[in-house]
């Protein structure tokens, strides 16, 4: 023990611990993951269930309850449904690390076929909507212009004109929308994840939401254009405010002070 | 100053008249106590004393005006050049419009070269003799002030204006008057309120029609946790009255679980726990639809006023002076949703005669 | 040889065709003995006197660039289809102020561009006076006889705002939509005649199909023609009371030491110009304002978060999002108090500051002309009356984007807004007290450099063993400069029992003032100057200090 203390110092001891973290990580890793192979068609949705429950009772079981009945410390998942299971695992924000305001987006935890055999399990506590197919929310065709309306109308109060995001009460935000997958956007319409209220097919149709999801892309995608130039966070007259007074005024007074400043005198000889 | 005894020059009062001082120089008082040394001696810059380097700061001012020359031709070339749609990458800002980008920078530069030009050759090669003007003060002196004075007052006899009260006070009355002629032109810029602001285009029996689909809603269209908004049956986006009539009339409907509800006369008029609320805040007239969906709040983006939906909409943080109206609603003989009346206080900002 | 001998006749030839215009036009103009007073005018360099050249360049800007935007804009509020090149909005009804908007930003050759320095240059033209004031205000440039430029300058500031505001409305867009509809609800909360003035704003209801047309009036002709006529007024006091200098060797109240307009003034200033002209031109090529086209058009059942006004409105804004709901209502009478109190409040904030040199010449009861400047510390209550406005200033701005703070710092959009109504209080009363406190200290240390010069981190050894800085004496001119402002004596109110013993009566007024001047200028306020005998003392008591 005294010679590994002596040596925790060492340059290299970082890299071994991690090397170490990293091995029993995986090592956990292929202990739980389940063996993906599927059987045959039939069967594979009892085994996806039944795989999904495992999945279920190590990863989620603490907080929402055995049976997905809920706790104190989760909700209950009895009807939420598989496409909820889709996206709140597929986004990362399940399962949650630290209780707060808001559980946010991060790195997503398990595979996408863990996750589907965790939707299997949750939808068949109770039915909700099913994970959509791409053909659901694939906008090539839809109306980006239209969905620009109904952006407006639905979503820009809290996600900003462009789904830049926004605050809510007490610490709740509406999250930024770049980067999130279409699949994830359509769930999230349909399901209202965490604050957010649900804009079920009912009220707003397949058709509308495809709608929203090509305005999305179009305005707010990894291409978009910002023909004026740089968007400054794309948040209105509060960042440009600020780029006045700082880069505006500030390089104006730079050539200000340069000026009205002395030119430099010859030497005294 | 290599040693640190205080030079005799230094000493107040002792050096009143410096040798090169020049402009103004006083001895020290009470309220100086340090004497003005007058303006510092003129030193010569190096340009002044070195011809190679004011022949230096000649060739760049000319190339600075050159600069300028050749960015007004590059921002004509641009102009015809790159067409107007055109969209490109420049890192680190993003996809931009390439003539935006193209015109703006060589505008820019053609004149800024000009500024730095004119300014360059100030600095470095007009001359930089600093030179004192006197000040003269601004009052004027007291024989300009008597004259001015004594001529007022002889224009003023001579007018009689003192004299003769019936011309100044008819005159007076007279000009307070005529600018009512412009007051009373501005009648016409609007119609009177009247009892506008307490109506909208709710009615009984008109349905309520969903937004984004441009259907008439049915109850079991609306899922518990779900946001929809509603316009009034008829009431079309191209109709030449839409934005004032939608200003009032937009609608917020949510649904809650019954148990949910704690005001009975919000359960009440809503329909198995769907419940309709005016769009526009009650503060100063923003479509509030923030809808938190597991709090029942919703909050308005621009003030954040929050209302309890699950609680009369009631005030329960922010500016806003009252809970927003809800519209009483049920359900038509086909199974539509429809208005059971007009809201029955007005929607949106308050006002005088609000009440 | 014989070349250049031509050359010179013709250039002399030049010179004499230009002075014969300029006789015939002195005799019709007399522009000569305008030229007499004003060609070799002296001007002080120094960067903050040209802030207000800023400025004016921006106005200049604002205005070349808006006439062109009104060669292309439509201010109508027709509902139209839109069918121009921005695909996202294809299709979509909108005001033709709108779509023509979108037509000056992607179909208009340079449109973009022209529209992009209009709002930067309107941004900082705001901005620019904003400092200027601030300059002026910190350095005393407002006492006598320069207080009427100030107001000048002032009511230049509050048109600018509204100037500003009209023209952010005109796209129709739904953020100045919102701005618009802001500004209805708070108009309506006006008592008694709210109502009417909102109807004859609007031609109506809101929106109703009027307000693009009256606020482009507005925008265009009836405040930038005012501003322009102050601007006039403003410049011509500027030429009139000569400029104002920092206290330094060879300046006096009496004198202004500079550079001749002729030349040195005419590039510099000239060439200022199209310094700032680039600048702006170059800030709108590499970044975006106002991107109307991702806005959409205006619908006033439609907003978006991130509602918020261009920034010299902040504070209104700011005003208007912390206040609690207040309502009242009375014999069937609504009293909008959450509204109409920081309607009020409003110029309130603005005015505060603008009186302050009224107020201050009340109290120091000075009559004569300042033209040297002061330097902030050696007025401690002025600048931390003018530090703690700005403070307050700074926090209704935090109150005006408390949304943007919850997102980008992780806070409660409640928290902040408690902290802005508590802070609306507390932090100008703490920062005052904290910059008169600093400005005193600075006092002292320039006290301590004028009577035991400057540290110059040399550290030396003296025989018997002992280490001492090394300080340096300052040169007549650093002295004469540390010490030349003028401190005033606390006003008294005198014997309130005169020599025959009756009683003077003393005013409520005369109070007030004897205790202001006591703040201003008493004991804990200014640190008195060092006299020559402490000097003397010093420096010949122990010379190697």
């Amino acid at each position: 023990m005294k010679k590994l203390s002596a040596r925790r110092r060492h340059p290299l001891a970082a890299v071994v611990v991690l090397l170490f973290a990293l091995a029993a990580t995986g090592g956990l890793y292929t202990a739980f993951a389940p063996a993906s192979k599927a059987k045959a068609d039939d069967t594979a949705q009892s085994l996806a269930i039944e795989e999904g429950k495992k999945l279920y009772l190590v990863g989620c079981a603490s907080c929402h309850g055995t049976g997905g009945e809920g706790t104190t410390d989760g909700p209950s998942l009895v009807g939420v449904g598989a496409a909820a299971v889709d996206f709140q695992v597929g986004t990362g924000r399940m399962p949650a690390q630290q209780p707060g305001a808001q559980i946010p987006r991060k790195k997503v935890k398990y595979n996408q076929a863990q996750i589907d055999q965790m939707a299997a399990y949750i939808a068949s506590l109770g039915a909700g909507p099913a994970i959509p197919a791409t053909n659901q929310y694939n906008p090539a065709g839809a109306d980006a212009a239209k969905g620009g309306e109904l952006f407006r109308n639905n979503c820009a109060q809290c996600h900003n004109f462009t789904g830049k995001g926004g605050a809510l009460t007490h610490g709740k935000y509406a999250p930024e929308l770049q980067g999130v997958s279409n699949k994830h956007i359509y769930e999230a319409m349909l399901t209202g994840p965490q604050n957010m209220p649900s804009f079920p097919n009912t009220t707003m149709s397949e058709q509308n939401k495809k709608d929203i999801i090509a305005y999305l892309n179009e305005v707010n995608g990894e291409k978009s254009a910002t023909p004026g130039g740089m968007d400054l966070g794309g948040i209105g007259p509060v960042s440009e405010g600020l780029f006045a007074w700082i880069f505006g005024l500030g390089s104006l007074i730079a050539v200000a002070v340069w000026v009205a400043a002395r030119t430099a005198k010859a030497k005294k000889s | 100053m290599s040693s640190q005894d205080i030079p005799e020059e230094n000493l107040p009062a002792e050096r009143a008249a410096h040798e090169h001082g020049r402009g103004a120089v006083s001895v020290a008082d009470e309220r100086h106590p340090f004497a003005d040394p007058g303006l510092p001696p003129h030193e010569h810059r190096i340009q002044d004393v070195d011809e190679r380097a004011a022949k230096r700061s000649e060739r760049t001012v000319a190339l600075l005006f050159t600069v300028s020359m050749l960015a007004t031709i590059g921002f004509i070339a641009s102009y015809v050049a790159i067409p107007v749609e055109k969209i490109v990458y420049v890192f680190p800002i993003g996809h931009i419009n390439a003539l935006n980008f193209a015109l703006g920078l060589t505008l820019g530069v053609a004149l800024f070269a000009i500024g730095a030009g004119a300014v360059h050759w100030a600095r470095t090669l007009m001359s930089d003799v600093e030179v004192a003007d006197e000040r003269h003060p601004i009052e004027a002196s007291p024989e300009t002030r008597a004259k001015v004075h004594a001529d007022f007052k002889q224009g003023a006899k001579e007018s009689g204006i003192g004299r003769r009260k019936l011309i100044r006070n008819t005159m007076l009355g007279a000009l307070t008057l005529v600018p009512l002629t412009g007051v009373v032109l501005l009648r016409d810029l609007g119609p009177l309120p009247g009892t506008s602001l307490r109506h909208t285009l709710w009615a009984k029996g008109k349905r309520l029609v969903n937004m984004n689909t441009n259907l008439p809603l049915r109850p079991e269209d609306v899922a518990v946790g779900s946001l929809t908004f509603a316009m009034p049956d008829g009431l079309k986006e191209a109709d030449e009255n839409f934005q004032t009539e939608i200003a009032k009339a937009a609608l917020m409907i949510v649904r809650l679980e019954p148990r949910d509800i704690k005001d009975k006369r919000e359960l009440d008029w809503g329909h198995e726990g769907i419940i309709a609320f005016s769009k526009i805040c009650t503060h100063v007239g923003c479509p509030i639809s923030l809808y938190e969906q597991q709090t029942h709040h919703a909050l308005c983006p621009c003030h954040q006023s929050t209302f309890d939906l699950s609680d009369g909409a009631r005030v329960i943080f922010g500016p806003a002076g009252h809970a927003l109206p809800q519209l009483r609603i049920g359900v038509d003989s086909e199974g539509y949703l429809q208005a059971l009346g007009d809201f029955e206080e007005p929607v949106g900002p308050a006002f005088w005669e609000r009440g | 040889m014989s070349t250049t001998a031509s050359n010179k006749s013709r250039s002399r030839g030049g010179a004499q065709a230009g002075e014969r215009l300029a006789d015939w036009a002195d005799g019709r103009l007399g522009i000569y003995s305008l030229a007499k007073a004003n060609m070799r005018k002296i001007f002080p360099d120094h960067w903050s006197f040209m802030l207000g050249e800023v400025c004016l360049y921006s106005f200049i800007i604002i205005i070349l660039t808006g006439v062109y935007l009104t060669l292309f804009f439509h201010p109508s509020m027709n509902e139209v289809v839109y069918h121009g090149s921005y695909v996202p909005l294809q299709g979509q009804l909108m005001s033709e102020a709108f779509s023509s908007t979108l037509d000056i930003s992607f179909d208009v050759r340079g449109g973009l561009l022209i529209r992009q320095i209009h709002h930067w240059a309107a941004l900082i033209f705001l901005a620019g006076m904003f400092v200027h004031m601030m300059r002026v205000f910190f350095t005393g440039a407002f006492r006598k006889p320069r207080e009427v430029n100030w107001l000048f300058g002032f009511l230049l500031f509050v048109l600018g705002m509204f100037t500003g505001f009209t023209g952010y409305s005109l796209p129709d867009d739904l953020l100045s939509g919102t701005g618009v509809r802001f500004m209805e609800g708070a108009i309506l909360s006006v008592p008694v005649v709210g109502t009417y003035l909102s109807f004859f704003l609007f031609g109506g209801e809101f929106p109703g199909h009027d307000f693009v047309a009256r606020f482009y009036s507005i925008h265009i002709l009836l405040l930038p023609g005012i501003m322009l006529g102050l601007i006039v007024a403003h410049l011509i006091l500027v030429f009139y009371h000569k400029h104002t200098q920092f206290a330094g060797p060879g300046k006096t109240n009496n004198n202004v030491v500079g550079m001749p307009l002729l030349p040195v003034y005419m590039a510099k200033a000239g060439g200022f110009f199209f310094l700032v002209f680039g600048v702006i031109a170059v800030i709108s090529a590499i970044a975006e304002i106002n991107a109307v086209w991702t806005l959409g058009p205006y619908r006033p059942d439609m907003v978006s978060t991130n509602a918020q006004p261009d920034w010299y409105m902040g504070f209104s804004e700011g005003l208007i999002r912390v206040m609690p709901g207040w309502e009242v209502n009375f014999w069937g009478h609504t009293l909008v108090l959450g509204v109409f109190i920081p309607l009020m409040i409003f110029p309130l904030v603005l005015v505060s500051i603008a009186v302050y040199p009224f107020i201050e010449a009340w109290i120091t009861g000075d009559k004569r002309e300042h033209h040297i400047l002061d330097r902030p510390r050696n007025a401690p209550t002025r600048t931390a009356f003018g530090v703690a406005w700005i403070s307050w200033y700074f926090v209704l701005l935090v109150g005006g984007g408390n949304d943007l703070w919850a997102t980008h710092f992780h806070l409660s959009i409640n928290a902040i807004t408690w902290f802005v109504r508590v802070g609306f209080f507390l932090v100008p009363a703490v920062v005052f007290v904290v910059t008169k406190r600093i400005c005193l200290g600075l006092q002292r240390r320039d006290k301590e450099k004028v009577l035991h010069g400057r540290e110059t981190g040399i550290i030396k050894r003296l025989p018997h063993g002992e280490f001492i800085e090394v300080h340096e004496p300052l040169s007549q001119e650093q002295l004469y400069t540390l010490t030349a402002h003028h401190q005033y004596e606390p006003a008294e109110i005198g014997p309130t029992v005169d020599e025959n013993g009756v009683e003077r009566k003393v005013g409520v007024k005369q109070k007030l003032r004897a205790k202001l001047s006591n703040a201003y200028y008493g004991e804990d306020s200014q640190v008195q100057k060092p006299t020559v005998e402490e000097y003397k003392e010093i420096t010949s008591g122990h010379g190697h200090h």
